[in-house]
């Protein structure tokens, strides 16, 4: 699970003034006539850049019995096209001296390079070429379905945490398509096909569903006119609807169990939230991101304070809560009870926490020290170009202006005690929990084998 | 959640990022008066401050008996000192927007900061980092609480198929030498709060500090503020030198776990700070299982056989003989299967060292992507204090490409060939059927 504070590029305040005149212009936005809008930030502390291509399509536009398609998709971007041998996009990528990956959330899908800032034309060229041709071989597929598949072995059926997530979702959510798994059921990436991945591409993968993010060291003209010369040829093709998919309203506190080898049990609670749509008049997603803050934003900030140090009912304690995505949201408190604890203490713990907030409200002092780190977190973000970049393109992912960072921050910092107060009680009420809790199985259970010693 | 595909393939970076540092970077080096060597880099473009202060204080220097007692002290010193509770020390941190960081792994002991610029917010970060520094409280009752919490992550680390597989690997290359012993149940009970006290004034000393500082401040600042850093500290003297590991015998080791997956690790101690083979051994790895999606052991396990997510080979230098490891994870049915391969791929590149073709791309890439290894204040950071912390020479950043466009095919099969013995290869399976 992440914790993803707000990442946002512009910055108020203390360093507004050191950046006031570059401040209006940069980030640069310039749109292609096929749709495909391109976002640079100058940014020129060493001569690299990062190039990334993000399209509007992710786990949530999947259907049942493909899930995980648009993360196999990703994979088999690398595959190869007319031009592009399979396995010659890292090559020609590690050639230029660059790095380059790809990341497939519930939202989107992007991919990204980063290199020494001569090399950002042919990165274009490379990325241009396989937005629209593809050659998906079922050759390729069938090898590269495997890998997916040791991916999900990987990083959910061995991981008792991400086992328990992903069946926590799939409770809390009935009809949002966030109740899949980003990776994919097992079943469904066993029985998935090369026309599956084809179809996926075919429907999303086109300039009108994508946009381009460049930070470093690059004069903003000069990218664009790359981008005019690389990605302009490419035709805009109509996206198919998007059904909105919205949750029913939860009525009553819903729970599930996940046996699975560990040592330690783990409660999630995690509660319906906001998330914010309108930059300027929500309110109430700010005051929980501030609300997070305050319960775990810091070392000595309250669950580690009250419940790992002077109850010792935890092990481990914290809150996440994202106020930016395309689909619901969920404040999560999380949990590790410490030995001789029961999960049953543990989630009257956190319950106690938040039910303070309730009838008792936050601190200024509290609020001030949240808002202190908000700030600086602001200024060292600018540390990494890689960050900048993420943070524009998540805006953009889930449908907000890139350049309402700057308000978000704003927004965040004329939040009152009395507003984390009171979202506080709109929130956390037992209709909209689900509780997830990992019952720890021993080992020794398992199968034995003998330990064998063999020299070579 | 939305972003663990990138956590883990952050995560991954790791991995795969080398040891390096770049031309360009201006490294201003002394030693101050408290007998602290100090490391400096002055970049003016953001109003930020790096600092890190790094002792010979890791997990090697743990007594034989009482492993985990560096850890244990390292994460208590932010836990109350001076006149500050533990919370104190968390919540100014807080109020100044600062971030304090560090750790202890097997050589080095770090505590870092990371503050604004701003001349109010600077002066009271730095006199709480001082303070962590030179007088942690070590508070019995917090003592208690943290090796409770230590004991219960341990416990349930020793669940896990990963934790079991880099476990029984290091101590297979390692065996009785410091660099092989782990914390366990027993050491981390027989650990008592008289240790941390004696640990801490033994082993965080001024002789043995590295003080590297990037950001915005001047050499004059830079000096006051290393000797306001260490000069609290004893003198002490440098640590012990450790002694030099034993090339295990081959050993091929499995161990039951109930996974899906099986975990797989191949190695050896193979590489030592400041061995003039490092460069070879760097170029040739690229192509073994260095070079992310383009190496031999990518294409063959996982692109052609869709055997694994995720396979690699590195060195990782330490202050003694480092492992030289490869690792994969598969299902757990075709384990033999996987590690066949990835024992073909390995013999072969022994017996033949890379192509030219190869051997040339590995540069381009090593080269080429020089930039990227410091375009920020905190890459900087971390090679600077590497630099600082195991002496290696100044001009390390200057001379790195050079280096790598000097090697051969024929210099990495004599590195390789010395430093990877297929006689003392060690191998770990976990969970493989």
């Amino acid at each position: 699970m992440t914790m993803r504070r707000h990442v946002f590029p512009m910055l108020a305040g203390l360093i507004g003034a050191l950046l006031a005149p570059q401040a209006q212009a940069n980030p640069y936005e310039h749109k292609l006539t096929n749709g495909l809008s391109v976002i640079v930030k100058e940014d020129r502390r060493a001569p690299t850049a990062v190039h990334m291509v993000w399209y509007r399509a992710g786990s949530m536009d999947e259907t049942n019995g493909t899930t995980g398609v648009a993360h196999v998709l990703e994979h088999m971007m690398f595959k190869g096209t007319p031009k592009v041998g399979p396995g010659e996009f890292n090559r020609l990528v590690a050639a230029a001296g660059g790095r380059d990956n790809a990341f497939t959330s519930r939202d989107y899908t992007a991919y990204f390079q980063q290199v020494p800032k001569e090399k950002l034309g042919e990165m274009m060229a490379l990325e241009a070429d396989r937005m629209r041709h593809l050659n998906l071989s079922a050759g390729e597929f069938e090898q590269e379905i495997k890998v997916v598949m040791e991916e999900r072995r990987l990083r959910t059926d061995d991981q008792p945490q991400s086992l328990l997530f992903e069946a926590m979702n799939a409770v809390a959510f009935k009809a949002h398509p966030y109740r899949r798994p980003i990776i994919g059921w097992m079943n469904d990436l066993e029985s998935m096909t090369a026309q599956d991945a084809r179809d996926w591409y075919e429907r999303w993968y086109v300039p009108n569903n994508a946009y381009v993010v460049v930070v470093g060291d690059v004069d903003h003209k000069e990218v664009f006119r790359a981008a005019e010369k690389h990605y302009g040829v490419l035709k805009a093709r109509p996206l198919p609807s998007r059904k909105p998919q919205d949750e029913p309203a939860q009525a009553g506190v819903r729970r599930v169990t996940v046996k699975a080898p560990a040592e330690l049990p783990v409660v999630i609670m995690g509660y319906r939230a906001p998330i914010v749509r309108d930059v300027e008049k929500d309110v109430d997603p700010y005051a929980l991101e501030m609300l997070g803050a305050v319960l775990s934003g810091h070392g000595a900030a309250r669950f580690s304070r009250h419940l790992v140090r002077e109850q010792r009912l935890a092990v481990s304690a914290g809150a996440e809560y994202d106020s930016t995505a395309r689909g619901p949201g969920m404040f999560y408190l999380v949990g590790t009870p410490s030995e001789g604890k029961t999960v049953s203490e543990m989630e009257a713990g956190l319950r106690a926490e938040i039910a303070k907030v309730q009838s008792e409200g936050v601190t200024a002092e509290e609020l001030n020290r949240a808002k202190a780190q908000l700030v600086a977190g602001e200024i060292y973000k600018l540390d990494s170009m890689f960050a900048q970049a993420m943070e524009v393109g998540q805006l953009e992912a889930v449908g907000l202006p890139y350049r309402s960072g700057e308000r978000i921050i704003e927004k965040l910092k004329a939040v009152s005690a009395e507003q984390v107060q009171a979202v506080a009680k709109r929130y956390f009420g037992d209709d909209g929990l689900t509780v997830g809790v990992l019952d720890p199985q021993p080992l020794a259970d398992a199968p034995r084998r003998s330990f064998a010693n063999v020299r070579h | 959640m939305n972003n663990k595909m990138l956590k883990a393939l952050l995560a991954l970076g790791v991995i795969f990022s080398a040891q390096a540092a770049m031309a360009g970077v201006k490294i201003e080096n002394w030693t101050a008066p408290t007998g602290a060597r100090v490391f400096f880099v002055e970049s003016r473009a953001l109003p930020i401050i790096d600092v890190q202060v790094d002792f010979a204080a890791g997990a090697a220097q743990d007594p034989v008996g009482k492993s985990g007692l560096a850890q244990l002290t390292r994460g208590l010193m932010d836990l109350g000192a001076g006149d500050m509770n533990e919370s104190d020390v968390a919540m100014k941190l807080a109020d100044l927007g600062a971030r304090l960081g560090g750790g202890a792994d097997t050589d080095r002991a770090s505590v870092s900061l990371r503050t604004l610029a701003d001349a109010d917010k600077r002066a009271a970060a730095f006199g709480i980092m001082r303070t962590v520094i030179s007088a942690p409280r070590f508070p019995e009752a917090v003592f208690e609480r943290e090796r409770a919490r230590t004991l219960a992550a341990l416990r349930e680390s020793l669940t896990r198929p990963e934790t079991i597989a880099s476990r029984a690997f290091w101590s297979g290359l390692y065996g009785k030498h410091p660099y092989g012993l782990q914390p366990g149940i027993e050491s981390l009970a027989a650990i008592e709060l008289d240790d941390l006290r004696e640990f801490h004034a033994a082993k965080y000393v001024a002789s043995s500090a590295a003080v590297t500082i990037v950001g915005a401040l001047s050499r004059a600042e830079a000096e006051a503020l290393a000797v306001q850093l260490t000069e609290a500290l004893p003198a002490g003297v440098a640590a012990p030198v450790l002694p030099v590991p034993a090339l295990p015998a081959a050993t091929e080791l499995r161990l039951p776990h109930p996974a899906a997956q099986a975990h797989i690790h191949l190695g050896l101690p193979a590489l030592k700070r400041g061995d003039p083979d490092f460069y070879a051994l760097m170029v040739g790895n690229y192509s073994l299982g260095g070079g992310g999606f383009v190496s031999r052991l990518m294409k063959e396990v996982r692109d052609k056989r869709g055997f694994a997510y995720s396979v690699y080979s590195y060195f990782a230098p330490m202050k003694e003989a480092g492992p030289f490891q490869i690792g994969l994870q598969t299902k757990r049915a075709q384990a033999n299967d996987a590690l066949k391969v990835t024992r073909d791929v390995l013999q072969q590149f022994l017996a033949e060292g890379p192509s030219e073709v190869e051997l040339k791309a590995a540069k381009a890439n090593i080269v080429g992507s020089f930039p990227l290894r410091l375009d920020s204040n905190r890459k900087i950071l971390d090679n600077v204090s590497a630099i600082g912390f195991y002496g290696m020479p100044l001009d390390y950043l200057d001379t790195y490409a050079q280096k790598i466009e000097q090697v051969t095919v024929a210099d990495v099969r004599a590195a390789f060939a010395r430093h990877v013995q297929p006689a003392h290869l060690i191998t770990v399976v976990v969970a493989g059927d």
